[in-house]
């Protein structure tokens, strides 16, 4: 069974359709890239996988139940969720931030501990250099690689990923790929995740979907997308 | 004479600080979960912030005359004073507490709500404290403020520094004009400087 299942899925908000006709599965242990233009509906996808929108039409089935039937906050704890703005709390210090989802979920205060710095460890930001400092004590590398080990804290089986490396330099969004890359071969996560930089979603994606106007256009294995056929594919070969 | 002057200045301040002091509670109490409501609900959001601005254009003095024929919560003395102090602090406590909240950073938001977070865990670890400093400036300006509009509650016998001043006016005497604008002055002063030191201590970060 898939994990995340899109069947026949449209989004409408105040008359204005974003998605239509929507069919995607998304299988256990794969990167599932959502490739699109700003404005392309990329984002909603995310969204409505994990809950913060419900589709208009047709149903996003996670773990073979439709979001709608999920207990909301549930279904959450269930995904981590990186986007580009990071989101980290300002008021929280790292380890704080870090531990958040297992101390909503009820873990001991010792168990919170020992997994911050394990998820520190992890993203390559040494526990005692890091841990207490604050969000805007960090560069905006840091503070992704932050936003990454918050999404990995509970273990969620699903991690959503809106543009995270976006808003990088280059040589940053470089290293954050390496390290995207080492961490889906040693934990085998289950990922969708949205970008608009083709050279992002070849390096990192197992498949990609290409989205244009609010449809998916093709869906096509990543190390195969220079023979995609679709025109928006095209479009976005040309740019390389 | 000096002595009794002093005694005066003393009781006085003792009664506007009880004046200012209840209505800033009662305020309080009430204008900060009017605005967590105004932000969790878009349809009350508009009579929450309208009402409240209506209430702040109604000259003081009208107001006293509105409820004083008002049984329970009108009269006069100081039940009438510190309902319509209060009715003027209302706004910016309100309205600032409704800013606070709705300018957390929208990320910080989302990604609260996308972590599988309550919308009280949102409002009580998030938002509530993002916004201390800005429910805290409401707070501030609603004190000093309303520590000045308490010297017009001596014109309907609710007591005050106002006395003096009404008095002094009356009888064309500075002395007595300044021994109730001073101490009030003074309050106001030390209570913007105090509620500043308490925004400051109190921000997150």
């Amino acid at each position: 069974m898939p994990l995340v299942e899109f069947c026949d899925v449209d989004y409408k908000i105040a008359g204005r359709t974003i998605l239509s006709g929507i069919n995607f599965a998304v299988e256990a242990g794969e990167t599932l890239i959502l490739l699109g233009r700003s404005g392309s509906g990329k984002s909603t996808a995310l969204k409505l996988t994990n809950g913060m929108l419900f589709p208009s039409r047709g149903r996003v089935l996670v773990d073979g139940k439709s979001t709608r039937e999920w207990n909301p906050i549930a279904l959450k704890r269930r995904i981590g969720y990186v986007i580009q703005d990071v989101g980290l709390f300002p008021h929280f210090t790292v380890a704080r931030n870090v531990g958040l989802v297992p101390r909503l979920d009820g873990w001991k205060g010792p168990d919170v501990e020992r997994r911050v710095d394990e998820l520190l460890t992890i993203v390559g930001m040494p526990a005692g250099e890091f841990r207490d400092r604050y969000p805007r004590e960090l560069s905006g590398g840091q503070r992704q690689r932050i936003g990454v080990a918050r999404a990995l804290a509970a273990d969620p089986p699903l991690l959503l990923f809106d543009e995270p490396f976006g808003a990088l330099d280059p040589v940053t969004r470089f290293e954050l790929q390496q390290q995207f890359l080492s961490w889906q071969k040693d934990f085998r996560k289950t990922s969708i995740f949205v970008t608009h930089d083709v050279r992002e979603a070849m390096r990192l994606g197992s498949r990609i979907a290409m989205l244009g106007g609010g449809r998916i256009e093709e869906i096509i294995a990543a190390n195969d997308f220079p023979n995609a056929e679709s025109t928006e594919a095209h479009a976005f070969l040309k740019s390389l | 004479m000096r002595t009794d002057l002093a005694q005066d200045i003393v009781r006085l301040t003792g009664e506007h600080l009880t004046l200012v002091a209840s209505a800033m509670v009662i305020a309080i109490l009430l204008g900060v979960p009017l605005g967590i409501v105004a932000t969790r609900r878009p349809g009350a959001r508009r009579w929450i912030l309208g009402m409240a601005s209506v209430m702040q254009t109604i000259p003081s003095l009208a107001l006293f005359g509105f409820l004083i024929p008002i049984p329970l919560i009108g009269g006069i003395g100081q039940r009438t004073v510190i309902v319509s102090l209060f009715l003027y602090a209302l706004l910016p406590i309100l309205r600032n507490t409704f800013v606070g909240i709705n300018g957390v950073d929208p990320a910080v938001s989302e990604s609260a709500v996308a972590m599988g977070m309550t919308d009280a865990q949102l409002l009580w670890q998030v938002q509530l404290p993002l916004a201390t400093r800005t429910i805290l400036a409401g707070i501030r300006v609603a004190t000093v403020t309303t520590i000045g509009t308490a010297t017009i509650a001596a014109a309907i016998g609710g007591g005050g520094l106002g006395v003096f001043i009404f008095r002094g006016v009356a009888s064309v005497d500075t002395t007595q004009i300044l021994a109730g604008a001073i101490p009030s002055a003074g309050l106001a002063l030390l209570a913007d400087w105090g509620l500043a030191w308490l925004e400051r201590k109190l921000s997150p970060a």
